[in-house]
C-alpha cells in the first residue's frame, strides 16, 4: 500500500525534468557566457567575474541598493505592522478598502507613478528630493506596500488577535508589550516574506530609479549590459545569488525555536 | 460587604439589549456561574468584569473600588479564554511566567511560582513544551495557571472547557473546582452546560435576554425554579399547563383529569398555570383500569437509557409526560405498554402564567465546534 502511495508517474519525471530544463539552463548559459573572456571571447575564464569584483560602480550601487532596502524594510514594518494588527482588531470592516488601496500600485503603472510622485514630491526639501534615501524610499514604500501588506494580513489571519490581545492584557501587558512580545513574534515569518519581497522589489527596480536619476544597482546592471557583454553574465549571476541568499536567509530565521510556524500565503 | 459587585449593568449593541440591569453581589472566595443560552448576555456581563468593553450604564465594584472605567491591563483579573489562547510563540513555563514578568517579579521568584502552578494544575513535566505539542485539556489547564499566576482578585473564565471532549471536561471542571476551593478565589464562570455550572458552582445566575432570570445556591435552583425559563434550562423538567379549579384542595385541571398539587393551594380558582415536575418524581406502573387519584394514562412510546436510569416517554389524550425510572424496572415497561403515571402532590412546583404569556423556548446552543 506504502509503496503504491510512494510510487511516482513516469511523467512526473518528464515534468520535472522539463521543469528543471526550463529553469536551469538559462543560469547554465549564462554561466557558461560569463566564463568566455572578455578579450577573446573563448572559454573559461573567471575574469568577468574578477572585472564585477574589483569594479568600485558594483559595491557602490550595491551598497545604495541594499540601504535603500533596509530603509523600505523598517519604514514599511512600522507603519504596516501596527497598522494591520489596529485593522484586524478594531476595525476589520476596513480590511478589504485597504486591501483594495494596495491594489494601486499593482493597476499603475511604473512610468504613471513615478512621473505623479516626481511631481507630487517636487519643492521637498533637498535632502529629501536630491537623495536616494529620501523620494527613492519613498516611493519604493508604495511599491512594496502590496507585498508587505498582503503578507502580513496572512499572518494575522493565522493567529487569533482578539484572544492573543485580551489574554496578554489581562496579565497587565500594555499595548507596546502586547504588539512586540505577544503579536509580533506570531507573525514574524509574515513579517519577515513580506521584508524579503521589498528586498526583491528594491534590488531589481529600474524604471524609477532611472527616471530619478539615481545609480542604484539595478542601473549598475543595465550599464554593464550595455557596454561589456561577458561581465553582463557575471553580475547577473551575482545579483541572482544575493536575491537567493537573502530567500534562503528567511528560510533559516523564520524557522524559529520550536513555535509552529506561522502560515505565508504570498510568501516564498 | 460583597467582594464583587455588579449593579445595573446594562450594554447595547445597536438596537440589541445585550445586558438590561444585571445586579449581582458575590463574596470573596465565591464560585459564580453565569448560565444560560446562545445570546443571552452571558459573555458579555464577563468581558465587562474583565475590562475587555464598558458598560453603558451601571458599575463594576472589586472590593470597595469601582473598576468599571479601569483598563484591563491594570484590573487584575486571570482570565481564561474559550478559545485556545496560550501565546504560541512560548513555552508553557513562559505562558506561565509573562504576567510575573510584566509585574517585574524577581527571576528567581517568578520561576519558583512557576513550578507552583504548573504542579498544581498537573503539568509540572510539560513545561517547555510549545502549546502545539499540547493537547486541548492541557492547553487550558495552562491557561488556567496562568491566569492564576498573576494572583488576580478575581478569576474569569469563559465557557473554558466547551472545546473539550467529554471525558476532558469532566476531568478539568473538578480540578477547576478544586483548585479554586483550594486558593480561595472568587470565581466567574461562564456556561451553557446547566450540568457543569450546578456541579462546580456556589451560586448559578441563569440568564434569558440580557437579564438574570434567578439567581440561587445550584439545589435552590433545581428545586426551585423561579420562572418557566428556569424551570425548562436547569435539568429536564415535565411543564403541564393547568387550570386551578380549587384552591382550597389544590386541584388542577390537566388534559381533562383533576391532579392534586399542593403548591396550587390558596390559587384562584380558575388561574391559568403551570405545574413543573420533574421526571424522577413520576411513577409508572402498569395501567390496571383503576382511575386513581392523581394518575394520568397513556402509552410509553419511546425508551433512552441513562445508565442507572432510563427515560420513558408517556402519550395518552391529553398526556405528554416524560419519567425516569430505574433501568431495571424500565425492562418491565417496554414500548407500546399502557402505564399508569402518578403525578406527586408535593413535589410538584406551581408557576402562574399569564394569559397572554407564551412558554419560553430556549435557543439551541452551538456545539465545541462551532463556537
Amino acid at each position: 500500500m506504502m509503496a503504491r502511495l510512494r510510487r511516482i508517474a513516469p511523467s512526473a519525471y518528464i515534468w520535472l525534468f522539463l521543469a528543471a530544463v526550463y529553469f536551469v539552463l538559462p543560469l547554465l548559459a549564462t554561466f557558461l557566457f560569463s566564463l568566455r573572456s572578455n578579450q577573446t571571447g573563448k572559454c573559461c575564464t573567471l575574469h568577468s567575474y574578477g572585472w564585477v569584483i574589483h569594479n568600485g560602480d558594483f559595491w557602490h550601487t550595491l551598497k545604495i541598493s541594499f540601504v535603500l532596502a533596509l530603509e523600505t524594510i523598517v519604514i514599511c514594518l512600522v507603519l504596516f505592522v501596527p497598522t494591520v494588527y489596529w485593522v484586524h482588531l478594531k476595525v476589520p470592516r476596513l480590511r478589504p478598502v485597504i486591501a483594495f488601496i494596495a491594489l494601486v500600485p499593482f493597476v499603475v503603472p511604473p512610468i504613471v507613478m513615478v512621473i505623479g510622485l516626481l511631481n507630487v514630491y517636487r519643492g521637498t526639501p533637498a535632502w529629501f528630493y536630491d537623495k536616494p534615501w529620501g523620494i527613492l524610499c519613498a516611493v519604493y514604500v508604495i511599491l512594496a506596500f502590496p507585498y508587505m501588506f498582503f503578507a502580513l494580513d496572512a499572518g494575522f489571519r493565522s493567529i487569533d488577535v482578539h484572544t492573543l490581545t485580551e489574554a496578554s492584557q489581562s496579565l497587565g501587558a500594555s499595548w507596546p508589550t502586547t504588539l512586540f512580545k505577544v503579536i509580533l513574534p506570531n507573525i514574524r515569518v509574515a513579517a519577515l516574506a513580506g521584508s524579503f519581497l521589498a528586498l526583491a522589489i528594491v534590488m531589481g527596480e529600474f524604471t524609477i530609479a532611472n527616471l530619478a536619476q539615481f545609480h542604484t544597482f539595478p542601473i549598475f546592471l543595465q550599464y554593464v549590459n550595455e557596454t561589456q557583454a561577458y561581465p553582463a553574465g557575471a553580475v547577473t549571476l551575482m545579483s541572482f545569488g544575493i536575491t537567493w541568499a537573502a530567500m534562503l536567509s528567511l528560510l533559516f530565521v523564520g524557522r524559529g525555536r520550536g513555535a509552529r510556524p506561522t502560515l505565508i500565503a504570498g510568501g516564498r | 460587604m460583597a467582594y464583587l459587585e455588579l449593579k445595573g449593568l446594562e450594554r447595547d449593541f445597536g438596537t440589541v439589549k445585550a445586558l438590561d440591569g444585571i445586579e449581582i453581589s458575590l463574596d470573596q472566595g465565591e464560585f459564580l456561574s453565569l448560565l444560560g443560552p446562545s445570546g443571552c448576555g452571558k459573555t458579555t456581563a464577563l468581558r465587562l468584569v474583565a475590562g475587555f468593553d464598558r458598560p453603558d450604564k451601571g458599575s463594576i465594584v472589586v472590593d470597595g473600588k469601582d473598576v468599571t472605567h479601569v483598563s484591563p491591563s491594570k484590573r487584575d483579573m486571570g482570565m481564561v479564554f474559550q478559545a485556545y489562547s496560550l501565546f504560541p510563540n512560548m513555552t508553557a513555563s513562559q505562558n506561565v511566567e509573562f504576567g510575573l514578568k510584566i509585574r517585574g517579579r524577581h527571576r528567581g521568584d517568578r520561576h519558583k511560582r512557576v513550578g507552583e502552578l504548573l504542579e498544581l494544575v498537573g503539568l509540572a513535566q510539560a513545561g517547555d513544551r510549545y502549546p502545539h505539542q499540547l493537547s486541548g485539556g492541557m492547553q487550558q489547564r495552562v491557561a488556567l495557571a496562568r491566569a492564576l499566576a498573576i494572583e488576580p482578585r478575581v478569576l474569569l473564565l469563559d465557557e473554558p472547557l466547551s472545546a473539550l471532549d467529554a471525558k476532558v471536561r469532566l476531568q478539568l471542571r473538578e480540578e477547576i473546582r478544586r483548585i479554586q476551593l483550594e486558593l480561595g478565589i472568587t470565581t466567574l464562570y461562564v456556561t451553557h452546560d446547566q450540568e457543569e455550572a450546578l456541579s462546580i458552582s456556589d451560586h448559578v445566575a441563569v440568564m434569558y435576554s440580557g437579564r438574570i432570570e434567578q439567581m440561587g445556591s445550584p439545589a435552590e435552583m433545581y428545586s426551585s425554579p423561579a420562572t418557566p425559563f428556569v424551570a425548562e434550562f436547569i435539568g429536564t423538567m415535565n411543564r403541564l399547563e393547568a387550570t386551578v379549579l380549587d384552591g382550597g384542595t389544590g386541584a388542577v385541571e390537566y388534559g381533562g383529569v383533576t391532579l392534586t398539587v399542593n403548591a396550587a393551594r390558596d390559587r384562584a380558582r380558575g388561574s391559568r398555570v403551570l405545574v413543573l415536575v420533574r421526571p424522577e418524581t413520576v411513577e409508572l406502573v402498569p395501567a390496571n383500569g383503576d382511575g386513581d387519584p392523581n394518575t394520568l394514562v397513556g402509552d410509553v412510546v419511546t425508551q433512552t437509557f441513562l445508565g442507572p436510569v432510563t427515560r420513558l416517554k408517556v402519550l395518552g389524550p391529553g398526556t405528554d409526560l416524560i419519567a425516569d425510572v430505574a433501568t431495571a424496572k424500565a425492562a418491565t415497561l417496554p414500548v407500546g405498554t399502557r402505564v399508569t403515571a402518578t403525578v406527586p402532590a408535593e413535589g410538584a412546583r406551581l408557576l402562574e402564567l399569564s394569559d397572554e404569556e407564551p412558554l419560553p423556548s430556549i435557543p439551541e446552543e452551538p456545539g465545541p465546534s462551532g463556537q
